[in-house]
């Protein structure tokens, strides 16, 4: 009977996505002056034990009684110790996240959404370029990688931020800055005392820095406003659409690709993001 | 298990439904407030159905609520950590089964849309809370005796005696109702003492009822192409602002239509108690859309009709690989203050796209041709579970569906 074969089946057993899995903050960060880091472990031993993600995929935070919001995990997979999320304050949800005390329960669905294409870039150049917040998707790729080191070509990063006060990762910079195997450029926005990187915006930046597209992806994230600059330069410096990687952040609900929430077009970020290919970009509506 | 049409007598309809009350909450649209209130709504009340005006709102609310609880929450000072408080997460209760007597054949057709979303996509987990009610809910459509100047069902694959997505369909005839069992749970609930057994005259009055009904449709229209038609129009903004200038952003489009889905997840909580809720949302309202960087896509309304006619016509079957998320009830027109009419944003996109086809930019355009001479359902005879009511009518877009 076609009627019933098509109403749809309900298995008692399967999951609840909308369920969360408690954490305890082991660990709050004190970045910038609005974001903080949050380092935290599922309760649940077994569930620890079998979690597993890959760079670029994101977490669903709860905190009950305000709500919901995504982040993307910045810590790497290769280290297992701990999931971290960097938040910067813009509203109820992350105010209320940046109230939270080590020892504090919290909700959180995760791993949702795709990941950096870490397999296919083995063998490949990599030129990361971070603006703010942008840089929280890209330090998970980016740690991945130099715990995998020999999978991967040479790397440049590319960090600005508006003042010196507002980069984060204070300690991951300090090792960047000083590895031999990795380049790294930091830039502000004006001039700033005692700042011994470069000044200037970051497409600015990159156009002088002049990486060779030879066998080479950039990895960009951060603002808008700072996207659409860097891709032009990309594109002036010879980088075509399939080279250059980026996250997106449209609003979410679900996660899942039911709320319909994220959609550009009939693509969803949640699930078939929030990593995108500029020329995937390319090939879907026009409304970023 | 008897396989035959039952026949309910108008008086009776009442008992039956009380009968199916102790197995189910039986849902029926009715008034809502004072009997002279325009609104009929769905309401769990298994007693005299409204079954002469269409239904205000649509039927989802029964399978996908207004607004309901995820979870619960708890938090309890922690015996072993002084200072520090344990979380206790609990999901409610699901509810029991659920029949429906009395929507329109469009309404259940809109389940058939949500289905596929709700069940889960690309590998996603699917939503335990739709599927379990939508698995435990029983649809009794009644056919439509008449259609409204809004409804365009036809457009899009349905037609007043429709019997996609029931498990009865009842026909209202002389003095009560034809009920014709779809599927076995649809047999289950018209094994009953109060039923009579269906006779062939019956059976020819339902097919007389669905002819007229089918004459009461207006003009039909080809909606072939209309994927790529919106597609072509996606950067033209002097389309979309036309098109969206009358509209308010109030939204009550989404909320009527069966195939709108959309939802909300907030808080809320009393102290240390709380519940999480997922309540229906809208993409007509601006903030939908707003980031956190203060970037919003969709800022302008042209912007949000184009992504609520998009997403019917081109993305969702785009993405599902199936029938239109449109089933063509009207109500988005009907209830609409200012009229905004989704039959004439999709004849002109339509149009556009096919400048060949005749004279463009008219009200009427060439896409539109008069409806077609109405095909009679077969009528159900010996086997009713094979006989299809509304199966005579089936658009182009079917044909993918
Ligand atoms: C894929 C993705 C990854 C993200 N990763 C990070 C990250 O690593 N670190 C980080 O600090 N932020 C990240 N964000 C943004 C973060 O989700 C929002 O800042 C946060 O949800 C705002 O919640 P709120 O309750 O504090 O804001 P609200 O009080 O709800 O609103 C404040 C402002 O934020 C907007 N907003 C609300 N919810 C969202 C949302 N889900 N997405 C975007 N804007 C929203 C509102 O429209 C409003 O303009 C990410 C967003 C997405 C979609
Ligand atoms: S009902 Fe009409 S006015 Fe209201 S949001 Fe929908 S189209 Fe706009
Ligand atoms: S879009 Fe309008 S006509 Fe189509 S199903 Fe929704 S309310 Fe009905
Ligand atoms: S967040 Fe719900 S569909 Fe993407």
């Amino acid at each position: 009977m076609p009627d019933t074969a098509r109403r749809p089946v309900f298995e008692p057993s399967a999951p609840n996505p909308y369920l969360p899995q408690v954490a305890t903050v082991l660990e709050v960060i004190q970045e910038t002056h609005n974001i903080k880091s949050f380092r935290l472990r599922l309760d649940d031993e077994q569930a620890w034990a079998k979690f597993s993600f890959e760079p670029g995929q994101l977490g669903q935070l709860s905190l009950f009684g305000v709500g919901e919001s995504t982040f993307v995990i910045n810590s790497s997979p290769t280290r297992k110790d701990y999931l971290q999320f960097s938040v910067m304050r813009a509203g109820e949800v992350t105010s209320a996240l940046h109230g939270l005390l080590p020892g504090d329960k919290i909700g959180l669905r995760a791993p949702l959404g795709n990941s950096f294409p870490y397999k296919e870039l083995k063998g490949k150049n990599l030129v990361f370029i971070g603006g703010g917040i942008g840089m929280a998707p890209m330090r998970t790729l980016l740690l991945y990688m130099l715990d995998n080191r020999t999978d991967y070509g040479d790397i440049t990063l590319l960090y600005g931020a508006r003042s010196p006060q507002d980069f984060s990762y204070a300690e991951d910079r300090e090792d960047w800055l000083k590895r031999k195997d990795m380049r790294t450029v930091l830039t502000i926005d004006s001039p700033a005392e005692g700042w011994e990187h470069r000044v200037g915006l970051i497409p600015n930046v990159l156009t002088e820095l002049k990486p060779s597209p030879e066998n080479t992806v950039a990895v960009t994230c951060g603002p808008p406003i700072m996207i659409r600059f860097t891709l032009q330069a990309l594109e002036k410096l010879g980088f075509v659409p399939e080279q250059i990687i980026t996250t997106l952040e449209k609003r979410m609900k679900c996660g899942i690709g039911i709320c319909g929430r994220c959609n550009i077009g009939e693509k969803y970020v949640c699930v078939d993001g929030p990593v995108f290919t500029y020329a995937q970009l390319k090939s879907m509506v026009n409304e970023l | 298990m008897d396989m035959q049409g039952k026949f309910i007598p108008r008086a009776q309809l009442d008992d039956w439904l009380a009968e199916l009350a102790a197995r189910f909450r039986v849902w029926t649209p009715r008034r809502a407030g004072q009997e002279d209130s325009g609104a009929v709504v769905y309401l769990p009340e298994a007693r005299q159905p409204e079954l002469n005006r269409k239904p205000t709102e649509s039927a989802k609310r029964v399978i996908f609520p207004r607004s309901e609880p995820l979870l619960r929450f708890l938090r309890k000072p922690d015996p072993d950590q002084t200072g520090q408080k344990s979380l206790e997460l609990q999901v409610p209760d699901a509810d029991g089964p659920n029949l429906v007597f009395g929507l329109p054949p469009c309404d259940a057709r809109g389940f058939l849309v949500l289905d596929p979303v709700y069940a889960g996509v690309k590998g996603q987990a699917g939503d335990s809370y739709y599927l379990r009610r939508r698995s435990q809910t029983v649809l009794i459509a009644r056919a439509c005796s008449r259609a409204l100047t809004t409804c365009f069902c036809h457009w899009v694959g349905g037609s007043p005696s429709s019997t996609e997505g029931l498990d009865v369909l009842a026909t209202e005839i002389q003095e009560g109702f034809l009920l014709q069992p779809l599927t076995p749970q649809g047999e289950e609930v018209l094994d009953s003492k109060l039923l009579l057994s269906a006779g062939k005259e019956q059976m020819e009055a339902a097919q007389s009822a669905w002819q007229a009904a089918e004459k009461t449709l207006g003009p039909g229209a080809d909606m072939q192409g209309a994927q790529e038609a919106l597609r072509a129009l996606f950067d033209n903004a002097a389309f979309w602002q036309a098109e969206a200038a009358s509209c308010l952003s109030c939204g009550v489009c989404t909320h009527l239509c069966p195939t709108c889905y959309c939802f909300n997840i907030t808080d809320e909580a009393v102290g240390e108690k709380g519940v999480r809720l997922r309540s229906w949302d809208a993409c007509m309202f601006s903030l939908y859309t707003q980031e956190a960087s203060g970037h919003n896509p969709r800022q302008d309304k042209a912007a949000r009709l184009k992504n609520r006619i998009g997403h019917k016509f081109s993305y969702y079957p785009e993405l599902y690989q199936t029938r239109n998320a449109c089933v063509g009830c009207g109500r988005c027109i009907k209830s609409c203050p200012s009229r905004l009419d989704i039959r004439a944003v999709l004849t002109k996109a339509l149009a556009l796209s096919r400048p060949a086809a005749g004279k463009p930019e008219t009200t009427a355009p060439a896409t539109v041709r008069p409806a077609a001479k109405p095909k009679v359902n077969k009528p159900a005879t010996s086997k009713p579970v094979a006989a299809k009511p509304g199966a005579a009518k089936r658009g182009k877009e079917a044909s993918h569906a």
